[in-house]
C-alpha cells in the first residue's frame, strides 16, 4: 500500500501525498517505512519558517508570500501547526482560512497539522511532513508555526530562513525577543505596521541588534527588520527579497551546509532517544515498575539506582 | 470507536453564505469532544472545498448552509468529490447542517449526505452519528 502511495506521490497526486502525511502523523511504524524509502527524493526544497505571537499576522503574511513565490513559478508547500488541547487531545486549525484562495492552485499543497502534545511550536511529525512534501516536489515549504513563546523554538531546528513577525505596541513581546527569540530570527517582521507605534517598534527591535553589532560582523548576516501590513500589499515584495537575499547568504557563504549538519545531527539525536524511550516502555512491564517506584518512596532504593536496573534490564545497558 | 483525537474533520461553509455562527459552534463543540477540526471559514467553492478535503485528508465534511442554495451547492460538492475519486461515506463521512428543510434534507441523504442536522440539533447526536458511523469507512474498517 505505501510503495503505491509513494508512486503516486512521485506522479504528482495530492490525495496520496495527503495519505502520507496522515500516515506519517499516526502510526511510527508507518512513518519509519515511508521516510526509509522517500528520502532518496528529498533535499530540493528551502525551507522558509514564519513564527511569532498569535494572532500577529502569520497566516495571512503567509498568503501573500505564497502568492510572490508563484509567480516565480516556485511549487509551494505549507504546513500550519495550530495547538492541541492538553485537556481534550482536539484542536481547531484555522490557519487555512487565510490561505483559502490558493486551495484551488494546482502548484500549491496546504496542509493543518496539530501539535498532538509536543511543546516546541511545531508537531512531533513536522520534519516527516516536510519530507513528504519535499519528495512530492515542492521548491519552497513554508511552516507556520503556533504562536511563539520563549522556549517554541524548534523551528531553528528545521527551517532554513526562520522569520520572526511581530506587531507593533507589544511591549511583552520585545521582552520576549531579548529573552532569546532574538537568537532564533534570521528576518524581523512588524506587520500591522498600519498601526500606530509601528515607529516606536521598529526603532526599538533596531537598537537591540545594534547592540550585539560584533555577532552579526561574525556571522556576515544583519537580520533586516521589514515593516508590512499583510492585508494590503504593503512590505510584501521587500520581505520576499529579503528571504530571498539570506537564502543567497547562506549558500554563498557555506552556512547551509552548516545548517544541514546541525539539523541532521538534531534528527538522528531526536530519533534515538524517542526510540529508546519507546523500546523501554514497551518491555518495561508495569509491575516491575510499580515495584522499583515502592523501593524509592520506602527509601530502599535510590531514583540513580532505579534507572540503572531498568536500563539493563530492558535494553542490556549498564551505565 | 475510531479515537477521536486522530480523526480529522472539515467544517466548511460553501456559496455567498455569510451565517457562520451555527459552523463555529459546530467547529468548537467537535473539537472540545476531541477532534482535530479545520475550518476554512465562509465563501467557499465547491472546488475549494473539495481540494480543501484531499490536502487535508479529512475523515469527516460537515457542511454548513443557511442561504437556501443547499440544492445546487451540496450535489455539486458531491459530483466533485466522486470525480476526484472519492466516495462519499465510503472514503469520507459527509454531514450537513443549517437552514435546510425535511423535504431537500431526505433528497440529499438520497444523494450521498448521511445526514443533515437542522437548527437546535443537540451537539451529542451529531457526536453520536460521527463515533458511530467512522468505523464504516473504508479506511477504518476492521479497527
Ligand atoms: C443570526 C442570523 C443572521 C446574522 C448572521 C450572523 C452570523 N455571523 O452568523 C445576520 C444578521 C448577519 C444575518 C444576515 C442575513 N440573514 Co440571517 N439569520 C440569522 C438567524 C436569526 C439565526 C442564525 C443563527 O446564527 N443561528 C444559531 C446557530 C447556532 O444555529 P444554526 O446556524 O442553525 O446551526 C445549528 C444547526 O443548523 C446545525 N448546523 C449548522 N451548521 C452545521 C454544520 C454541520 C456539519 C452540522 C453537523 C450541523 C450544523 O447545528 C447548529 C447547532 O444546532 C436565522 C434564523 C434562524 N432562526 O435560523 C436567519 C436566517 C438564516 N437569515 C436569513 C436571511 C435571509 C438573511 C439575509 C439574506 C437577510 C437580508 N436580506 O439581508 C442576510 C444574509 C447575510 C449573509 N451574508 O449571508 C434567512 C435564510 C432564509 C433561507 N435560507 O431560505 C433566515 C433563515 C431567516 C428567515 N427565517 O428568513 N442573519
Ligand atoms: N490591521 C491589520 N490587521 C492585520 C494585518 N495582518 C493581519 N491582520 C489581521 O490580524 C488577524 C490575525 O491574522 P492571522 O493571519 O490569522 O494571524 P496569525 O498570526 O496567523 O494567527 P494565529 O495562527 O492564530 O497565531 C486577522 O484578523 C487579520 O486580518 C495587518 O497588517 N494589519
Ligand atoms: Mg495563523
Amino acid at each position: 500500500m505505501i510503495d503505491d502511495l509513494i508512486e503516486r506521490m512521485l506522479k504528482g497526486d495530492k490525495k496520496a501525498t495527503a495519505r502520507l502525511i496522515t500516515l506519517v502523523e499516526n502510526d511510527e511504524e508507518k512513518a519509519r517505512e515511508i521516510v526509509k524509502k522517500i528520502y532518496k527524493y528529498t533535499g530540493k526544497a528551502y525551507i522558509i519558517g514564519i513564527t511569532g505571537p498569535p494572532g500577529s499576522g502569520k497566516s495571512t503574511l503567509l498568503d501573500k508570500l505564497i502568492k510572490q513565490a508563484r509567480n516565480e513559478g516556485l511549487i509551494v508547500g505549507v504546513i500550519a501547526i495550530d495547538p492541541t488541547s492538553p485537556f481534550t487531545g482536539g484542536a481547531l486549525l484555522g490557519d487555512r482560512i487565510r490561505m483559502q484562495r490558493h486551495s484551488t492552485d494546482p502548484g500549491v499543497f496546504i496542509r493543518s497539522m496539530a501539535t498532538r502534545g509536543s511543546l516546541g511550536g511545531l508537531a512531533k511529525a513536522t520534519n516527516d511532513a516536510i519530507k513528504v512534501l519535499d519528495a512530492y516536489g515542492c521548491d519552497i515549504i513554508f511552516v507556520e508555526t503556533v504562536g511563539v513563546g520563549q522556549i517554541e523554538v524548534d523551528i531553528v531546528k528545521t527551517a532554513d530562513t526562520v522569520v520572526l513577525v511581530t506587531v507593533p505596541g507589544l511591549g511583552d513581546d520585545i521582552q520576549a525577543i531579548k529573552a532569546g527569540l532574538m537568537e532564533i530570527a534570521d528576518i524581523f517582521v512588524i506587520n500591522k505596521a498600519d498601526k500606530e507605534g509601528a515607529d516606536a517598534t521598529f526603532f526599538e527591535l533596531n537598537l537591540m541588534l545594534d547592540l550585539e553589532k560584533e555577532k552579526w560582523e561574525r556571522r556576515g548576516w544583519r537580520p533586516p527588520i521589514v515593516e508590512t501590513v499583510a492585508v494590503t500589499m504593503k512590505g510584501i515584495k521587500d520581505l520576499w527579497e529579503a528571504i530571498k537575499r539570506h537564502r543567497k547568504f547562506l549558500e554563498e557563504s557555506g552556512e547551509i551546509d552548516k545548517k544541514k549538519k546541525f539539523r541532521a545531527e538534531e534528527e538522528v539525536k531526536t530519533i534515538v532517544s524517542d526510540s529508546v524511550a519507546r523500546k523501554i516502555s514497551e518491555k518495561l512491564k508495569d509491575k516491575e515498575l510499580s515495584k522499583l517506584i515502592d523501593k524509592i518512596v520506602k527509601r530502599e532504593m535510590d531514583p540513580y539506582s532505579a534507572a540503572e536496573v531498568v536500563l539493563e534490564e530492558t535494553l542490556g545497558v549498564k551505565i | 470507536m475510531v479515537e477521536r483525537s486522530k480523526v480529522r474533520v472539515l467544517i466548511a461553509k460553501p456559496g455567498l453564505d455569510g451565517h457562520d455562527r451555527g459552523a463555529k459552534v459546530i467547529a468548537r463543540a467537535l473539537r472540545d469532544a476531541g477532534f482535530e477540526v479545520i475550518y476554512t471559514g465562509i465563501r467557499q467553492t465547491p472546488e475549494q472545498i473539495v481540494e480543501s478535503v484531499i490536502q487535508e485528508d479529512v475523515d469527516v465534511l460537515g457542511i454548513s448552509i443557511l442561504s437556501g442554495a443547499h440544492m445546487v451547492l451540496i450535489p455539486k460538492i458531491l459530483r466533485l468529490l466522486e470525480e476526484k475519486g472519492l466516495k462519499p461515506n465510503e472514503d469520507v463521512l459527509v454531514i450537513a447542517g443549517g437552514i435546510i428543510p425535511p423535504d431537500d434534507a431526505q433528497e440529499l441523504e438520497k444523494m450521498g449526505v448521511a445526514k443533515v442536522f437542522g437548527p437546535g440539533s443537540p451537539i451529542n447526536e451529531i457526536i453520536n452519528f460521527i463515533d458511530e458511523n467512522l468505523p464504516k469507512l473504508k479506511k477504518f474498517r476492521g479497527s
